[in-house]
């Protein structure tokens, strides 16, 4: 059974805001699923390499040219907030001094 | 204005329509027996009237969505389905060859980018995202000029096997309204089964094409990782994710196979389809295996009575059928379940509230990371957190050797697996599904009953194998699949096999 804290640590870790109910359900479900998983410690995997892609591609190489696209403008109109053509984001600075 | 007679033979050939394969439309495009006009008409008619009901489609690329939010209003009227049909009437008046897929009217599931129209992936957070470019499958439909008819329901972020986990509600069974079309690719298999589009496109992480496709009765294929770029899907588990056809025909599943495969500059996992050497298959050729594993305890026993009918139908006209065994088979859906959230975990790290999507950024109030825990806490569905927190609980520090990891060898030996009977047999036969088509409700609060659904699905994707479900019976009303599975790129030959079944049989 994974703890209440241990819920809350994997919540902050994914950037997942929870709210007290759900870290009781995610307590219940995830341990159901991971009680579930555990099946995979019957296999014998000692001699087995693990494959992460079922083909066999070696790495696909470009020259490092710019490429223009025109998306630039379309791209920019879907972000919430910009400024002068950038992405705007929250003060990470003060955010750190306030928690301080 | 007609006379009543001239009405009714004019409402009789629309009924027509939208029953036609691509084929039959096909000839008749070019015979000029209907325009492509009035082609596009009958399926945008058809949607009015019926998709009030089974609800397959979140956009429909009509004049009300050109006014609504779903499109930018600079290309809204010359990209309307009904446009791209008049362009087609017009290449065949000027007596043009035209592609087979010309003319055609398809629906494209919400998760694939169609420039400028609204791409949701069945979620809230990207509720108002508009697709800034085509996705490959998309550029090389559109250069065939294909008709777009809309987007279709699913799953939010094609996480789920019965579309249910849509943000948007759930899709209903054209054959009982009470029940789900399968998922996460419901939306484009409603469609297809109720004549709502002549084909439709999906994507299939772990059955999302096959699963519902067997709901509805229709034929869907999974191809062979690397076969069909990815370029523009948005991202579930990217090792396992392919772009596939849901068609009523295997006929049909070809041509549109054949027109979004091939390698892509823009996915560097998308390969160049080797060509398959003189594929008339003969009969008695053929060795098609049976894996026992796929015929155990927790499958309806009618199910398993009709899918053992189609293969004993296989052996009957000479197939030489065979018992093999993938013995880690019980393994593939704890193995998918660690694989494809671990994946889906990293993927949808970029729904940040900063860069695009569901945000809650304008709150003055908020720090940073307050605008990412209520951007993605406000945005992302049940069935999406929990995925995401699988996910991260199986890379995290500690856990990852023995989640991650053991997943990754063992997904090895499932691919052996298949390596090795593939020696011997050319297909492999099994069920697609344990059960029909369920209650809508009925799974929704066990994740893990819903997650059975997709047992005899998920091993396909692990291995990378391709894969085709099509209609072989029916238990009561609900259509029951067959699936044929291949060894990678033999797409062709388990579409023959297909065949062979679909015109003995259907």
């Amino acid at each position: 059974m994974i703890t209440r804290k241990g819920v809350q640590h994997i919540a902050k870790l994914a950037r997942l805001g929870l709210t007290e109910k759900e870290i009781e359900k995610f307590q219940k479900e995830l341990s159901s699923i991971l009680d579930y998983i555990e099946k995979l410690k019957e296999v014998d995997i000692s001699k087995t390499e693990p494959t992460s892609h079922s083909l066999l591609v070696e790495n696909v190489m470009r020259s490092d040219e710019e490429i223009k696209r025109g998306l630039e403008k379309k791209l920019m109109e879907l972000a919430p907030e910009t400024k002068e053509g950038y992405l705007k984001v929250k003060s990470i600075t003060r955010a750190f001094a306030q928690q301080k | 204005m007609k006379g009543g007679k001239e009405n009714q033979v004019l409402f009789d050939s629309m009924m027509e329509l939208t029953d036609l394969t691509i084929t039959q439309a096909h000839e008749g495009l070019k015979k000029k027996e209907f325009s492509a006009l009035e082609l596009c008409q009958a399926y945008l008619d058809k949607i009015r009237e019926k998709d009030k009901s089974i609800r397959a489609f979140l956009t429909v690329f009509d004049e009300a969505t050109a006014s609504s939010l779903a499109l930018r209003s600079t290309r809204a009227t010359e990209d309307l389905a009904l446009q791209q049909a008049k362009k087609v009437d017009e290449m065949i008046l000027t007596g043009r060859e035209i592609p087979a897929l010309a003319g055609i009217p398809c629906a494209i599931k919400d998760n694939i980018l169609v420039e400028d129209l609204r791409c949701t992936a069945g979620s809230k957070i990207l509720e108002n995202y508009i697709a800034p470019y085509d996705a490959t499958v998309i550029k090389k439909l559109k250069e065939k000029n294909c008709v777009i008819l809309g987007k279709t329901n699913q799953d939010e972020f094609a996480m789920g096997s019965s579309t249910e986990n849509s943000a948007f509600g759930p899709t209903h069974n054209p054959h009982d309204l009470t029940r789900v079309p399968g998922g996460s690719s419901g939306g484009s298999a409603a469609a297809v089964a109720a004549n709502l589009c002549l084909f439709a496109l999906g994507s299939d992480t772990g059955g999302s094409i096959r699963q519902p496709a067997s709901f509805c009765g229709i034929v869907g294929l999974k191809p062979t990782y690397g076969a069909v770029s990815r370029y523009g899907l948005i991202a579930f588990a990217s090792s396992l994710d392919q772009i596939g056809p849901i068609t009523k025909t295997v006929e049909d599943v070809k041509i549109v196979f054949e027109a979004i495969k091939g390698k892509d500059e823009m996915d560097s996992t998308s390969v160049k389809t080797p060509k398959i050497e003189n594929c008339k298959l003969k009969i008695e050729n053929l060795r098609i295996g049976v894996p026992k594993e796929y015929f155990i305890k927790g499958i309806d026993p009618e199910v398993e009575e009709i899918v053992k009918e189609a293969i004993k139908k296989y052996e009957e006209m000479g197939v030489k059928i065979e018992e093999v065994s993938l013995p880690h088979t019980e393994y593939a859906l704890p193995c998918y379940y660690i694989i494809a959230p671990s994946e889906a975990s990293a993927n949808l790290a970029r729904y940040d509230g900063i860069r695009y999507g569901y945000s809650e950024i304008q709150n003055p109030e908020s720090k940073l990371l307050e605008v990412y825990l209520e951007s993605r806490e406000e945005g992302f569905g049940p069935e999406v957190r929990r995925r995401i927190m699988l996910g991260t609980y199986a890379l995290s520090a500690g856990y990852y050797k023995a989640y991650y990891l053991r997943a990754q060898k063992v997904r090895t030996l499932i691919k052996e697996d298949f390596d090795k009977v593939f020696e011997k047999v050319d297909a492999l036969l099994t069920p697609v599904s344990p059960f029909p088509a369920f209650k809508i409700g009925e799974k929704i609060d066990d994740p893990l009953s819903m997650y059975l659904s997709d047992i005899y699905t998920v091993s396909v994707n692990l291995a990378g194998l391709p894969a085709i479900s099509l209609p072989c019976g029916k238990a009561g009303k609900l259509p029951v699949g067959l699936q044929i599975i291949g060894k990678p790129f033999e797409e062709e030959k388990i579409l023959e096999i297909g065949e062979i079944f679909e015109k003995a049989w259907t």
